[in-house]
């Protein structure tokens, strides 16, 4: 789940054509750089740079096959958040967030008294067992610095679309 | 409107992945080369054609298990954006659900089991463009919503490991 925070990185137009093309994905061609750039009318040489520019400076985390984990039996998608500490919650974000089972990790701000939470772990198992168990490390991580946590399943999927731009 | 109810039984994938698109899938979620012939790299690396690449690769995608091959962006690259909840009472779901899926500010919206049991991601172009969204959306569904703005991004940009039902263990 990827909202965003202030841009770090300007894109121009040309940057930001180039991804909207491949918002759907590639194409799935032999050489599918030369297929994007014949549908932007650009020189092959300047979509690799400039996607290698985009990738450089951390705009593009990378270009890769996006696996729909529901279809591989990734059923249970856990969402925990957490009460933590707020002199705290940084330094142990870095932490939850280098987890090899936390796909998303991010501070957010509370609602009190309707959401006391500040850091979000998303977490997926193929069942609820798996994720709690996961959970559990993450607790163990956190420690006194923890106020409280939860985990919000996801019930249903009511929409799911790829990146995009307006503009 | 896709429906998918989250159950807590272990399922099964749904057939067994040879460990050609095992490899495929666990390694290329992290990096697709930026080279002329990127499925020919990925092939070199794994022992296999080029076209044996792209055929795997075009049928996960009619499978539904590759949601697509392309480019996953840093948050906030494009756009601002915001994760925001909602507690809708649940005879009023399916009609606040589809106001809020209709929007094209927002591109995921989960039912999620909370008081607060509505949740979604919605961008746009800029601050007020999406305040002016999210105040839309109370209107039209008359319920308050939670603006949960990103206040810091921990991801480490690892991907993660598919665990796989056979032959290993998947209860670690």
């Amino acid at each position: 789940m990827t909202d965003g925070s202030p841009g770090m990185h300007a894109l121009d137009a040309v940057d930001r054509a180039i991804i909207r093309a491949t918002q759907n994905g590639l194409p799935l061609t032999v050489e599918p750089y030369a297929t994007l750039a014949e549908q932007l009318q650009l020189p092959l040489e300047e979509v690799m740079t400039r996607l290698q520019g985009m990738q450089d400076s951390g705009a593009i985390r990378r270009i890769a096959a996006v696996p729909q984990h529901y279809a591989l039996g990734i059923r249970a998608n856990g969402m925990s958040v957490w009460d933590v500490d707020d002199a705290m919650v940084d330094a142990l974000g870095e932490q939850v967030g280098a987890l090899p089972f936390v796909s998303h990790s991010y501070r957010r701000p509370r609602h009190p008294p309707q959401w006391p939470y500040n850091l979000f772990a998303m977490v997926h198992g193929r069942d609820r067992r798996q994720v709690e168990a996961k959970v559990a490390e993450i607790a163990r991580l956190l420690g006194s610095a923890c106020r409280g946590h939860d985990i919000l399943y996801s019930s249903r999927l009511l929409k799911k679309t790829g990146l995009r731009l307006s503009g | 409107m896709v429906r998918q109810k989250t159950s807590g039984s272990t399922q099964q994938a749904a057939r067994d992945y040879s460990p050609f698109e095992r490899a495929l899938l666990n390694d290329f979620q992290h990096d697709l080369p930026l080279v002329p012939r990127p499925f020919a790299a990925i092939g070199d690396r794994l022992g296999m054609g080029e076209q044996a690449v792209l055929e795997a690769l075009a049928q996960l995608k009619d499978e539904g298990v590759v949601s697509r091959v392309g480019a996953t962006l840093k948050p906030g690259v494009v756009g601002v954006g915001t994760l925001a909840a909602m507690a809708v009472p649940e005879e009023d779901m399916e009609r606040v659900a589809a106001i809020i899926s209709a929007r094209p500010e927002v591109n995921h919206n989960y039912e999620r089991e909370d008081a607060l049991n509505l949740w979604f991601v919605a961008t746009a172009a800029d601050d007020s463009a999406l305040t002016a969204a999210l105040a839309a959306i109370e209107t039209e569904t008359g319920y308050p919503l939670l603006d949960l703005r990103l206040v810091c991004d921990y991801h480490l940009d690892l991907g993660f490991t598919i665990q796989w039902t056979s032959p290993k263990r998947i209860d670690d």
